[in-house]
């Protein structure tokens, strides 16, 4: 267990202790599934589950109504991640959105390195290992996230 | 947060065998019960339990013990009901759960 990244302070805001490295690897992060997402990677379809999935007229009718408002929302929390990857404080809002990207990018890591619940890690030598320690990376982080505003509700 | 789905109108409800005791209509008045929709959410291997359970007090209100539990309930058993309604309101949480990253369906309840 790493050192937590994220203090609530008494005004309500978040003060946020990253090491370069790590804010490194988030800048990096966020390009890369707008790219999954503009090019239809089947590992984005996560991101966008049926609301009604025995029903297909009624889904094509609830994608019509909502699938634009879904993917800017999604998109919308990877631009401040991006826009505030530097920042030292965040504000309630901003951390709710960094918890949404890291969410996303975490359901379309997880889905491309099919972890199950009880995933083990994966020896260096595996090609995947990288993006395994991302994605364990990631879930970390989240946690934190979580607490910090859990906490504050 | 604005509501994509308003403009919809009302879904006409299907004929419903009629129930077995009516209690206090006059006669001829035809009583069709509001069968809700319900929101289900799946167990999926990637969401954090925290994650789950803060998501389901930020968007329902919920307690921590209720949200706990229902969070519990998607873990051990694979799904949960986690609200319920007419129709528009059933689909608005399951498209702000869909927002949250979570496997949401709605269907008509049995």
């Amino acid at each position: 267990m790493i050192r937590a990244r994220l203090r609530r302070t008494r005004d309500g805001r978040f003060v946020l202790r990253l090491p370069g490295q790590e804010r490194e690897l988030l800048r990096s992060l966020p390009a890369q599934l707008r790219d999954l997402i503009a090019a239809g990677d089947p590992s984005t379809r996560r991101l966008f589950p049926p609301a009604y999935p025995e029903d297909d007229e009624a889904e094509v009718e609830y994608r019509r109504l909502v699938g634009d408002q879904l993917l800017q929302s999604h998109q919308g929390a990877l631009q401040v991640l991006e826009d505030t990857v530097d920042a030292t404080e965040l504000d309630e809002d901003q951390l709710t959105a960094w918890l949404g990207a890291l969410n996303d990018l975490r359901l379309v890591l997880g889905t491309k390195l099919e972890v199950t619940e009880d995933f083990q890690p994966l020896p260096p030598s595996d090609p995947r290992a990288p993006a395994m320690a991302t994605y364990v990376y990631l879930s970390m982080l989240q946690e934190n996230l979580v607490e910090a505003l859990a906490a504050s509700g | 947060m604005s509501l994509p789905m308003q403009n919809r109108a009302m879904p006409t409800s299907s004929p419903v065998t009629a129930p077995t005791r009516v209690d206090q209509p006059e006669a001829g008045t035809v009583i069709t019960p509001d069968r809700p929709w319900v929101v289900i959410v799946w167990n999926d291997p990637i969401n954090l339990m925290s994650y789950v359970t803060f998501v389901f007090q930020k968007l329902f209100g919920y307690s921590r013990e209720k949200a706990t539990k229902l969070m519990l309930d998607v873990h051990h058993k694979g799904k949960a009901v986690v609200s319920s309604g007419p129709r528009e309101r059933a689909e608005l949480d399951v498209f702000r759960l869909h927002e949250h990253g979570l496997w949401a369906t709605m269907e008509h309840d049995q």
